[in-house]
């Protein structure tokens, strides 16, 4: 009797504390799944004022040290701040970012990207890229920190940012909904640089250069061009590539490149720099580089302009402190969002130093081998400032000063897989997942109750706290819950229906042999034991190899198939046994409903 | 009390002959099939490439839909319409295309037709993960066949029958993967995985007759191991049939409900499980019979050689 207590005992406890664990979890799942103030889409921020120089629009804006009045310093945290709220707004839903819900969020079962929809990105970083004696052997690691500093700028509740072999990164995203921004945040190297233009004596050199190389090095491999005829007019003239450009009307160091002439002004390019984020360098230490857009993209041509610029770069991105949203920088385009910098002690020397020796310049901004503008040195500019104009929406704007706070990755990353489901789909499969698990429960229950009667009942019982166990340990361990999982668990219970049944059978079995009631379930269950131990081991062979090599959801599968093998042998050996003991000890049964 | 194939006696050894040229002739149809779709057609997990789904409302029109992926101009592009023209499936390769602007402007071409699209997942795998995928998938198959081979014949102490046992799981998994392959369903992780629980569950239904056999051998000094077989097999009839039965109840109810996503791999488990109930009735214990006799003859043969042998030399 005693040890009966003891037993149960032991049983209530489990109950209670798996109990205690799968609470957070139904608690999480009531609250409402999107934020019941989404609907408030939060007003494009307001630029606050209008003012300065018109410009010529076909001359780049100019910098200068004094901002109009009331556009600069940006108070960190005023328009970047309301554009944060809007993505993590507080308030009972899942999402949120109210301390109650993040820790109840936090131990509470999770769903994977496949039920809750979200981007799972898997990256490889291009060691290639830098040169053997400058690698550190530390890239992967400074290329996650760097990644997470900028998911966790972005917004994006529980992103999980992993190392996947030696070069690999795993970023996972749930409930992003708008993967093209993710991925562009993420993969964006954000390198940048300044550089100073060169003269438009430089520039044509390099064009020149350039002119030499195409007309000697022939074009019949080039693919891009199956017109030969015209390349062959183009050749034939003496400047094959400067000739597809219109040079500026001031002594500046771009030229134009009209769009008909843009693919093939690249493809010349691609010739003497086969990969576009290593700069050939050009007599004269000049490097080529292409503006982001022409400016005159918004007057309807959308050519692009080819700056010459210095292959040194003066002051890098190392160098920002701060990085903030602003608007009105751009005299030309008042609403517009550009991103006001602010330089650390050093980088603010540098920069006054290179501009009070370069006044009557243009120097570029480049970010990843790309001039976002070129503004000219009017004078010596201290207190550190600069800002980045010629953006196109507040979200890139947004995007950008995240990536330039969390500063640039160590090289370049390539997207090697990608999977985004959909909320629609992952609600879709959360349903049918479970309305396939419940009627097959309910199918096999009913077949139980009827065949086995009284102990098919039990047999019921066990499997309920079987899949109770089991969603319970996904919480305490902090799991994942996949579609695969869902089917883990549908698994699960066809093998504690098995075991079940084996026990059944085998007392059964030992009733017709002619054994009381009590023999035969001590014989069921002890004969029953060494084949069900047999079954979960082989069982568990699998699960565990699948563990091993499988990926992403197919770990779900194999997470909770182990967990439902182990919670098995407790609810259909330990459990159901315990019931049959204590119905025993308080009489001797002369039937059993089985 | 309700009872099924309870006291049965059927004679499984006698008629095993039967029962091998039906697996062979499944496992022939099977390579037949591989053969015929050239190899198992492997989805993008390992071959690399994009699968977009995308749902319409309403319905929308099978050429609308071509016509709409072709303007994009991808390549090798291929439209698989699903739940009756209100979703597809649309795979391509695309290199460095990025694919959220593919769908982009998909929904803006079938704007155009008065259908509003809605996104419902991409997957795009780069060949070299692709590949590492495939090597894995073969690991993970290979290693869970061994280590089931292993374990077998440790708690047996028959090799055997852990062979009788593999080669009957293995079957299992070849004959899902050729039913898969005469539907030309794709080979998936998910499917792989599939794969894997098919065998951890034959071998599962094959132990259990095996248990029943070892404990059989010990009680029944008096019968001929076939004859032990036959009533291992016989006595574990109705534990086979009920939980294969109510197994496949949770299967059948995965395929039938469980949506597109999990579609194949609830098939391949309908097939792997039916098949796996089939194996260990009448293939793993009989192949476990035969291997062991094989090897009794050989040991006597081979002792019966060696003792002519100290006979001849004795004389």
């Amino acid at each position: 009797m005693t040890n009966l207590r003891i037993k149960w005992a032991l049983f209530i406890f489990t109950v209670l504390l798996f109990g205690w664990y799968l609470l957070p979890t139904i608690r999480f799942y009531q609250l409402p799944s999107d934020d019941p103030n989404a609907l408030k889409v939060p007003a494009a921020a307001e630029s606050t004022m209008t003012s300065g120089n018109v410009p010529n629009p076909n001359q780049p804006p100019s910098l200068t040290s004094n901002p109009p009045p009331g556009l600069t310093p940006t108070t960190p945290g005023e328009t970047p701040g309301a554009l944060d709220q809007a993505a993590n707004p507080t308030g009972h839903w899942r999402g949120s970012a109210d301390p109650a819900v993040a820790k109840l969020r936090e131990n509470a079962m999770k769903l994977g990207l496949d039920l809750q929809g979200g981007a799972y990105l898997v990256y490889e970083v291009d060691l290639s890229k830098i040169p053997a004696k400058d690698r550190k052997g530390d890239e992967v690691d400074r290329a996650i920190e760097i990644i997470r500093n900028r998911v966790d700028q972005f917004g994006v509740a529980e992103p999980l940012i992993q190392k996947q072999g030696q070069t690999r990164i795993v970023v996972q995203l749930p409930g992003e909904t708008d993967p093209a921004r993710a991925k562009a945040l993420i993969g964006k190297t954000a390198r940048l640089e300044f550089r100073l233009v060169k003269t438009r004596q430089e520039l044509f050199q390099a064009l020149a250069k350039i002119d030499q190389v195409v007309a000697q090095g022939g074009i019949a491999q080039d693919s891009a061009f199956a017109d030969t005829s015209a390349v062959d007019s183009l050749i034939a003239g003496k400047n094959p590539f400067s000739g597809l450009f219109q040079a500026s009307q001031n002594d500046a160091g771009f030229v134009y490149c009209p769009a008909e002439n843009l693919d093939k002004a690249k493809a010349y390019l691609r010739r003497i720099q086969p990969d576009a984020s290593r700069p050939a360098v050009l007599p004269g230490s000049t490097i080529l580089l292409w503006g982001e857009r022409a400016f005159g993209s918004r007057s309807g041509n959308p050519g692009q302009y080819l700056y010459a610029v210095s292959a040194a770069s003066d002051l890098t991105g190392e160098h920002v402190a701060d990085a903030q949203v602003s608007f009105g920088l751009e005299p030309a385009r008042p609403n517009a969002a550009g991103i006001s910098l602010t330089f650390d002690k050093r980088g603010s020397a540098i920069f006054t130093r290179l501009t009070g020796n370069n006044v009557g310049r243009q120097l570029a901004i480049v970010l990843d081998n790309t001039v976002k503008s070129a503004p000219s040195i009017r004078d010596k500019i201290r207190g550190g400032r600069a800002s980045i104009t010629g953006i196109d929406t507040d979200v890139e704007a947004k995007d950008l000063g995240i990536v330039l706070r969390a500063g640039a990755l160590p090289t370049d990353l390539t997207l090697q897989a990608e999977s985004t489901v959909g909320a629609s789909l992952g609600a879709d499969s959360i349903h049918k997942g479970i309305l396939a698990s419940v009627v097959g429960f309910l199918a096999i229950a009913a077949f139980m109750v009827i065949y086995y009667q009284m102990s098919g009942s039990l047999s019921v019982l066990a499997l309920i706290l079987n899949v109770f166990y089991l969603v319970a340990t996904l919480g305490m361990l902090r799991g994942t819950l996949t579609l695969p999982g869902i089917a883990g668990i549908a698994l699960t219970i066809g093998m504690a229906v098995d075991t079940n049944v084996l026990i059944l059978e085998r007392i059964r079995e030992e009733l017709r042999g002619g054994k009381t009631v009590r023999g035969a379930v001590e014989a069921g269950y002890s004969r029953a034991f060494t084949t069900i131990l047999d079954t979960h081991s082989t069982t568990l062979i699998s699960a565990v190899v699948l563990f091993q090599f499988g990926t992403g959801p197919i770990k779900g599968f194999a997470t909770t198939l182990m967990i439902g093998l182990v919670a098995n042998l407790f609810c259909a050996v330990f459990f159901t046994r315990l019931v049959y003991d204590s119905m025993m000890a308080r009489r001797q049964l002369e039937k059993l409903s089985i | 009390m309700h009872e099924i194939f309870v006291g049965t006696r059927y004679k499984f050894m006698a008629k095993r002959k039967y029962f091998y040229a039906l697996s062979l002739a499944l496992t022939l149809m099977t390579i037949i099939s591989l053969v015929a779709h050239h190899g198992p057609r492997k989805s993008v997990d390992f071959t690399g490439g994009n699968v977009m789904t995308v749902s319409f409302n309403p319905p929308a029109k099978v050429d609308d839909v071509r016509e709409a992926v072709e303007k994009e101009h991808l390549e090798s592009a291929e439209v698989q319409m699903a739940e009756e023209n209100s979703q597809a499936i649309i795979r391509f390769r695309a290199a460095g295309q990025d694919s959220i602007n593919v769908f982009n402007r998909f929904q803006a071409q079938m704007n155009t037709k008065n259908v509003t699209t809605t996104f419902r997942s991409m997957e795009s795998v780069g060949p070299k993960i692709g590949k590492e995928l495939e090597q894995k998938a073969m690991l993970a198959i290979l290693w869970s066949q061994l280590l089931i081979l292993v374990y077998i014949a440790w708690r047996f102490r028959r090799w055997s029958f852990g062979l009788g046992a593999v080669i009957a799981l293995f079957h299992d998994v070849m004959i899902a993967l050729g039913v898969l392959s005469i539907f030309n369903r794709e080979i998936s992780l998910t499917v792989i995985a599939a794969f894997l629980t098919i065998s951890g569950y034959s071998v599962n239904d094959t132990i259990v007759v095996f248990d029943r056999i070892r404990e059989n051998i010990g009680l029944l000094r008096r019968m001929t191991f076939a004859e032990v077989i036959d009533k291992s097999v016989n006595q574990t009839l109705s534990r086979t049939v009920l939980t294969s039965g109510l197994t496949l109840l949770s299967v059948i109810s995965l395929f039938f409900l469980g949506g597109p996503v999990i579609h194949d791999f609830a098939l391949a488990l309908l097939v792997g499980f039916i098949v796996g109930t089939y194996s260990s009735i009448f293939i793993a214990s009989a192949i476990g019979m035969d291997l062991s006799n094989w090897w009794v003859r050989r040991k006597a043969r081979a002792e019966a050689r060696t003792t002519k042998a100290t006979v001849a030399a004795g004389s």
